[in-house]
């Protein structure tokens, strides 16, 4: 594997790993990680680093909902134009175009669910291109980027062995 | 006396591992490094399988030398080391790698008959050896070469004379790999002088840097070599108890009808976990040795930086540091003061003094722990 993915794929796993570990790790030194790293961000590749959260086990008001885009191109207006007109709202976490049934899969956070709903009814629904919104509001959240939510199993094997 | 038992039995000690274990289970604030298994669980496409094959019902013996589509499955994992066996001949499943180990010591050895092991190694092959009423013949390896065995080194110990050798690359407790020509080295050795090898390749898929090279690959060794290899540790399968054995048709023959009366046939429901392992779990298996490898690098270059010479182990989920001096006090003081088991080297024999074997198999943020832990004893020692 060259430096740079393994770099990526280090920190995949886990992003808070310092400079000097990731140098044992890879086994290469502090400088080379630092200069591998701005390379990689400056380059595109790492767009930031963040906090995998469960808000669901804090006593924050957080609400998520995947909603369905169906969008009507025309002569003016492509994929592009529609995507960075919605992405610029805060409130859209991602924005991807997909295959299949319809053509964005937005995921929106807020406080509540009428802070979704509304958001999507005065921001999104009436834009000229989209001709349909189904917003699916998420219930429970059972694993999210690679982490399982549910998975606490302590270690039971046996504390030292052959 | 009733019950008592024999003599062998008798002389053999409890494993040095034993009494580390029980100073562990004492304190609830350990880092431990001094687990033997992977940390990862089997990759779940094998779990499944495993609980598809119980809700269906499949809970029977299975053919003494395993499912066929079992060892169809082994036969085409293993061309990847240039081991070429026939599913229907040359394969035997077993009850994990230990089995096949008492079996092929169990069904070559004569009353008598020595058994060259290179020390220090995995712990169960000198006391296997006197249960099937060989005499065990140590040949010390050294970090002076790397723990690696040679034929000078077999040849000093007197192992000319030896009808068996029990090689382990990838080591435990050592890390050590033979490459291609160290290994060829010593297969002219038992060539030269007729030893017949019982190879326990259970890291071969732990290999960092190359790949893994079977002595029974080499001129002349097919014929007096047995394979043995397992999921315990690539897959992390450890609780299943599967492994198995691979030579000549006759030898795998000459074992079966051990295994046919001692065990009947290894645990039907790890077979198809095993089958679903080897079916699809390829990216799984080599994810874990990608996180292996890095912490390996990692717990290497601490040691370095902490002053302790660390050869760089290169198989398994172990370094073998120098600790300058007693191991076992080292490793007793060490849990006393920091909370940290390692194994001292000295349990796997006398040649692995003054080292400590420690395992990574252990998540990153506790390995850091541990190793911070480890620097601040070293120092104030
Ligand atoms: C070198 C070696 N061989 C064999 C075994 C046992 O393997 P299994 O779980 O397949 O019986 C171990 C386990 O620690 C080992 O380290």
């Amino acid at each position: 594997m060259d430096a740079k993915r393994e770099l990526l794929s280090l920190l995949s796993t886990d992003a808070r790993e310092d400079v000097d570990d990731i140098a044992r790790q890879l086994d290469t030194d502090p400088d080379t990680v630092e200069r591998l790293l701005t390379e990689l961000e400056s380059e595109g590749p790492v767009r930031g680093y963040q906090a995998v959260i469960d808000w669901d086990s804090t006593d924050t008001n957080h609400v998520a909902a995947h909603v369905e885009l169906n969008v009507e191109l025309d002569r003016d207006t492509g994929y592009e134009e529609i995507a960075d007109r919605i992405a610029r709202f805060p409130a859209v976490e991602s924005l991807r175009l997909v295959s299949g049934d319809y053509d964005f899969a937005v995921k929106v956070t807020g406080d509540s669910m009428q802070d979704v709903s509304q958001f999507i009814s005065e921001q999104v629904a009436p834009l000229p291109a989209v001709t349909q919104t189904v917003t699916h509001f998420v219930m429970e959240t059972y694993k999210e980027a690679g982490i399982d939510f549910g998975d606490r199993d302590g270690d039971d094997r046996l504390s030292v062995s052959p | 006396m009733t019950l008592k038992p024999n003599d062998r039995v008798a002389e053999t000690p409890e494993s040095g591992i034993r009494k580390f274990f029980e100073l562990a289970e004492e304190r609830d604030d350990v880092i431990s490094l001094g687990v033997g298994e992977p940390d990862f669980s089997a990759p779940w496409a094998a779990r499944t399988a495993a609980i598809d094959s119980l809700q269906a019902g499949k809970t029977s013996y299975t053919a003494n030398r395993g499912k066929l589509e079992l060892r169809e499955a082994i036969a085409e994992h293993v061309q990847r080391w240039d081991q070429e066996y026939d599913p229907e001949s040359e394969i035997l499943v077993t009850t994990g790698a230990s089995e096949a180990v008492d079996l092929a010591l169990r069904t070559f050895l004569e009353d008598g008959d020595t058994v060259a092991v290179h020390e220090p190694t995995y712990i169960s092959y000198e006391p296997g050896v006197r249960f099937a009423g060989g005499e065990p013949l140590a040949v010390p390896t050294s970090a002076d070469n790397d723990f690696l065995l040679t034929p000078e080194a077999m040849a000093d110990a007197g192992a000319a004379d030896a009808d068996a050798l029990i090689l382990c690359y990838p080591n435990n407790p050592t890390g050590a790999v033979m490459n291609a020509e160290e290994t060829a080295a010593v297969a002219e050795f038992c060539v030269e002088h007729d030893i017949d090898v019982i190879a326990d390749e259970i890291y071969a898929a732990l290999t960092y840097d190359g790949e893994h090279t079977s002595i029974a690959t080499l001129p002349g060794m097919r014929e007096r070599t047995i394979v043995i290899n397992g999921f315990s540790k690539a897959y992390a399968m450890t609780g299943l108890r599967l492994g198995y054995a691979m030579g000549p048709a006759d030898a795998i023959e000459a074992m079966n009808r051990v295994h046919q009366y001692t065990m009947l046939s290894a645990p039907t429901t790890a077979q198809y976990a095993a089958i679903e392992a080897l079916r699809s779990c390829e990216d799984s298996l080599r994810e874990m040795a990608t996180e292996f490898n890095r912490r390996r690098r990692f717990v290497i270059s601490r040691f370095e930086e902490m002053g302790l010479d660390c050869f760089t182990a290169k198989g398994a989920f172990y370094a073998f540091p120098a600790c300058g001096g007693d191991d076992e006090a080292f490793a007793e003081e060490l849990l006393e003061a920091e909370g940290v088991a390692v194994v001292p080297g000295s349990v796997f024999g006398p040649a692995g003094e003054g080292h400590l074997r420690i395992s990574y198999a252990t998540g990153m943020s506790e390995l850091k722990t541990a190793l911070q832990r480890i620097e601040s004893f070293v120092e104030t020692r």
